[in-house]
């Protein structure tokens, strides 16, 4: 599990839409694969029967309730985007795959 | 080879809460574009979310609805993917502890029952909507979706037809409205429903290969594109052919369902669960609250209309088919009209009226009283049927009450056998012919003399009368 | 007389407050400071001077009418990168939100502004708060004020900057695995990592959000308790933020150590602990005990593993957190993206540095499909029995200290080569983060080198009165002669 493939990079690397150079990809493999390798300690550890700490603080049911507030002006939620129309933010167009929406 | 079809369904359903899930921007659907809109929906940096507490209640309420049970701890989950439609490019979801579990819908089929399997109900916030139309070569983004509170409802692969599914799908929405958790306007996008089908020759228990159907803007088409893809997946496997696993859309004009994506490397989502919200802890004091505040559902309240106001099991289904029509109905039962009666005017002429204005019965002049009083003057001989439905006319449009109608216009009914005796001899004796004719045995030309008595009243001639004239007159 | 710029936060606010002198006064001594000495130390990114000389008048205005002023009445403070302001840019010395002026202040900006405090402008960090050194920066190098050869510490490296070198009276910073105490040690003044959930996180630019805090920097204890006060409490906008009641921090400071138990871990005094920072500590602890503390060994026996936790967990939510970052809605996009996947990729390939890009790449592969039960599940697990070693040592004490860092600042570029040996230097800090406790960073002297050491002293979550009452007592009897640095 420790080692690292150039693969494994390539794929992650597609998986957070990072996209790298041969140098930066090979370098990545040795540098993952040290602290990987480092990692791996943990598992000198029996863990079976340990409840993971999901969340920093045993606090739960924290809400809000269900009001309206203000929206943000449209032209000051724009004005900090790259690109836009006045309307809608603009991006290189879309190939819809019909993949949009909750997947 | 007889093959059966095996599909599950997916509904996303936005709750109608007024604010959106994490924030505190409207949900209101017609709103501009990227108006309702803050730097939490946006995802910009150094923002959090924070749990709307009504969509918690309103999502209890549909799981409760749906005879899941609710997890007493849940939580949500980060789900990783890159999409202009993501302001954050993870969506805010439920992973492997969603809020309602394990449930199940009963639906109608060849007039039995049948229970399809609700997997899951979990919670999650709406993406944005994707403009395709800006020209450019650009798409354009409005945020004005992305947050907007979601419950997706998966049912087990239980569902065996196209006409199933279309059932289970109805008496989803028909739930939902009842508990007034959404408005489920497919149009709107408020309800928008995905099938994964696949068939599997008639006596097997593995799948087959599923293809999953998307994006079809209604029940009916749904229950059409299930159809389609049941056949072409038959069809392809009777001709040696193998069912491809891929995403598939529905070309409504074409009626067929043609490819969208081929499957890829499997997704790798990435869930883990999000550190900027808390658990949620739901315990039987809050859940027990959400269950007394539900109100009677569709089944039962069919099934109580049948036995308690003597509908058949098709009144009682078009009786109940929306909340505001069942109570219209149960408020003009409860006042002591002929719940029958009730229910034949309002699937008939009164539906007639509503259909032509547009209206919902909640909406027009026409209360649960005034048609209390009108069913009220029928039964008393008051007025005729026939007359009725003119005061029904005149109530839909003047909001007056129908012993107004009547008065105003003279609409009383004659029931006054003297008069009626005068008008049924000049009758006979201007018809000579037909005279002769029931005399020697033919009986329909009672309608004929009832026809021309009624025209001579104005339809008010109290029916039952004339009939009796006729007969005493005639000699029959 | 001393010159107002090396005074502390409680002095400035105290003159302030009876009139001695004026909040715009005040403000004019540091920006002249600033103009004179941050040429070398470079900590400030972007230096307010009119909005901050707006601010002082308005405070003067304020005490001239005699209203009630706040408890940071004029005092200068500087804000790391990633603290959204309306007020000039939020970068994160990132090059992918060069120019992103936030549409609002993060909630730690709101309190300071509402305690009439004058914010000065912006100090630099490691890209993201990724990094033990503010090597990272995609703006430009700070220094260490004790030597400019030598990094600050990082990733608040420029909010210890503007601290140690009177450029500043106070500071606000974040810290994930040591990134408020670390460069506070490196530079000699105090710095604060409350419990996750006494501060608001609103506007604070995530990192990890399971263990990223805001905390002060400050000249004394007294400060950092001063500060304290103004920032913490419940904030609707953070659903993680504790409703908890804020004390007086300043009430704590009694000026003794009488009745508290300090335990040492056995784990973080062994032969690794090189000799001149064990024997600054030894030396604290001597402090200590003529202050009435009672001294017990502790065992934090899961510490070892806290490294390997904190860089599976941090990397993991980072990897989603620095998602949003894609040239959509807001920072930068690459001009030269014909296709949807162009940009994302050459967005992200050339608006994050190499370090980000690093985590970013290390924190998708432990949540990748098949290796999350192995990584992040296990990193969990671990967590927990992290937490767990804290909760029987409190049992036992009522605060721990340790080293804050293994070593004294070291020079430009010494540990940029090998990430894992920079992780390391974070070794006696991250698993305060992981346990969710408070911990300060208050100096302990300097080393032979003339560096800075810092001691770290760890107590019971929501309990930073504790802590801050042995630093002050510590502070008050250690009769160390720090000195400040030789800036011109």
């Amino acid at each position: 599990m420790s080692t690292i493939s150039k693969k494994d990079v390539d794929y992650v690397a597609g998986l957070a839409q990072l996209h790298l150079s041969d140098a930066e990809t090979n370098r990545l493999v040795e540098e993952m694969g040290t602290i990987l390798e480092y990692i791996e300690q943990l598992n000198e550890l029996d863990t079976s029967g340990v409840e993971p700490m999901m969340h920093a603080l045993e606090v739960t049911n924290i809400f809000r309730e269900d009001e309206v507030t203000p929206s943000l002006d449209r032209d000051a939620a724009l004005a900090v985007a790259p690109l836009h129309d006045g309307e809608y933010y603009l991006v290189p167009k879309i190939l819809d795959n019909g993949d949009g929406g909750s997947a | 080879m007889q093959y059966e079809a095996v599909i599950g369904m997916e509904v996303h359903v936005e709750i109608n809460t007024k604010s959106k899930i994490f924030c505190g921007c409207s949900t209101n659907f017609h709103a501009p574009p990227n108006t309702n809109v803050c730097p939490i929906c946006l995802g910009m940096p150094g923002v959090m979310p924070v749990l709307n507490r009504e969509m918690v209640n309103k999502s209890i309420a549909a799981g409760l609805a749906l005879n899941c049970t609710i997890s007493r701890w849940s939580k949500m989950d980060r789900k990783n993917y890159f999409y202009p439609d993501q302001s954050k490019n993870y969506q805010i979801s439920q992973y492997d502890l969603p809020l309602c579990l394990g449930g199940w819908l009963e639906i109608e089929v060849n007039g039995g029952p049948k229970r399809i399997g609700i997997t899951r109900a979990h919670m999650e916030e709406d993406t944005a909507r994707n403009v395709h139309t800006l020209g450019g070569g650009r798409s354009g983004v409005d945020f004005n979706r992305c947050g907007m509170p979601l419950l997706e409802i998966v049912t087990e692969p239980d569902i065996r037809s196209a006409d199933e599914a279309y059932a289970y799908l109805t008496e989803l929405k028909q739930i939902l409205q009842y508990l007034d958790v959404s408005d489920c306007n497919m149009e709107e996008g408020s309800l928008r429903a995905e099938a994964n089908i696949s068939v599997r020759p008639v006596g097997t228990t593995s799948f087959g290969t599923k293809t999953e159907v998307k994006n079809v803007a209604s029940f009916s088409g749904v229950q059409k594109a299930i159809e389609f893809e049941i056949k072409r997946q038959i069809k392809t496997l009777n001709e040696g052919g193998a069912v491809m696993q891929e995403t598939r859309g529905w070309d409504a004009d074409r009626g067929i369902t043609f490819t969208q994506r081929q499957k890829e490397s499997a997704h790798d989502y990435r869930y883990f669960p999000e550190p900027d919200l808390v658990p949620i802890v739901v315990d039987a004091a809050w859940e027990q609250g959400v269950a007394e505040s539900l109100p009677e559902l569709p089944q039962a309240r069919r099934a109580r209309f049948a036995k308690d106001y003597g509908l058949s099991a098709y009144d009682a289904q078009v009786i109940t088919a929306s909340q505001d029509y069942a109570d219209y109905f149960e408020t003009v039962a409860r006042s002591g009209a002929d719940p029958k009666q009730a229910a034949n005017w309002m699937m008939g002429d009164l539906q007639a009226l509503l259909v032509d204005a547009k209206q919902e019965i909640q909406d027009g002049l026409i209360t649960p009283s005034h048609l209390s009083n009108m069913l009220k003057l029928i039964e008393d001989g008051t007025i005729s049927g026939k007359i009725a439905k003119d005061v029904l006319a005149d109530m839909f449009a003047s909001g007056k009450q129908p012993e107004a109608i009547v008065r105003e216009k003279g609409l009383l009914q004659i029931s006054d056998s003297a008069a009626l005796e005068g008008i049924v001899r000049r009758i006979l004796a201007d018809n000579p012919k037909q005279t002769a004719e029931f005399r020697a045995g033919k009986e329909q030309v009672l309608g004929f003399f009832v026809g021309q008595i009624m025209k001579a009243t104005q339809g008010k001639a109290n029916p039952k009368l004339v009939n009796d004239i006729l007969r005493r007159e005639l000699g029959a | 007389m001393t010159a107002w710029h090396q005074k502390t936060a409680h002095e400035i606010r105290d003159a302030v407050a009876k009139r001695e002198v004026s909040a715009t006064e005040i403000t004019r001594s540091y920006l002249e400071r600033i103009e004179t000495v941050d040429d070398k130390v470079q900590a400030y990114t972007q230096v307010w001077r009119s909005e901050a000389l707006a601010q002082a008048e308005a405070v003067d205005r304020k005490a001239a009418s005699g209203q009630a002023l706040g408890p940071l009445a004029g005092v200068p403070v500087s804000l790391k990168e990633l603290l959204c302001t309306r007020e000039g840019e939020t970068t994160c010395a990132s090059k992918i939100l060069k120019g992103f002026k936030s549409p609002y202040d993060a909630h730690v900006v709101q309190n300071l502004k509402a305690a009439d405090a004058v914010l000065l402008g912006k100090v630099n960090m490691d890209e993201f708060a990724m990094g033990s050194s503010t090597e990272n920066s995609s703006i430009q190098r700070t220094c260490n004020p004790w030597n400019l050869n030598c990094v600050p510490g990082g990733s608040s490296g420029g909010s210890a900057a503007s601290v140690a070198s009177d450029c500043a009276a106070l500071s606000l910073g974040s810290d994930t695995g040591g990134s408020i105490r670390q460069p506070a040690a490196l530079c000699g003044c105090v710095g604060l990592k409350p419990t996750y959930g006494r501060v608001s996180r609103f506007g604070l630019v995530a990192f990890a959000s399971s263990l990223d805090q805001i905390g002060p920097f400050s000249k004394d204890v007294r400060d950092a308790a001063l500060a304290l006060n103004v920032i913490s409490g419940r904030d609707p906008l953070d659903a993680t933020s504790a409703n908890l009641p804020v004390p007086d921090y300043t009430a704590a400071l009694t000026g003794d150590m009488k009745g508290l138990t300090v335990g040492m871990p056995i784990e973080y005094f062994t032969e690794d602990l090189n000799a001149e920072m064990r024997g600054l500590i030894q030396n604290a602890v001597e402090v200590m005990k003529a202050q009435g503390a009672k001294v017990v060994d502790i065992s934090l026996p899961h510490s070892k593993y806290s490294v390997a936790v904190y860089y599976i967990i941090a990397t993991a939510e980072a990897s989603a957190n620095l998602a949003r970052f894609d040239g959509v809605r807001y920072g930068f996009r690459h001009p030269g993206a014909q296709t949807l996947q162009e940009m994302y990729h050459l967005t992200k390939t050339e608006g994050f540095g190499t370090e980000v890009k690093r985590r970013i790449m290390l924190g998708t592969y432990v949540l990748s499909s098949g290796y999350y039960d192995a990584y992040y599940l296990k990193a969990q697990k671990v967590r927990t029995l992290i937490k767990q070693d804290f909760d029987r040592a409190f049992e036992q004490c009522d605060v721990i200290i340790t080293p804050t860092s293994p070593t004294a600042a070291f020079e430009f570029g010494a540990k940029t080569t090998n990430p894992l040996e920079m992780y390391l230097s974070d070794v006696y800090t991250i698993s305060t983060n992981l346990a969710a406790i408070p911990g300060i960073s208050v100096p302990c002297g300097l080393t032979a080198a003339g560096l800075p050491a810092g001691l770290q002293i760890l107590g019971r979550v929501f309990e930073e009165a504790a802590i801050l009452r042995a630093a002050h007592a510590y502070e008050q009897h250690h009769g160390l002669a720090m000195g400040k640095p030789a800036l011109a």
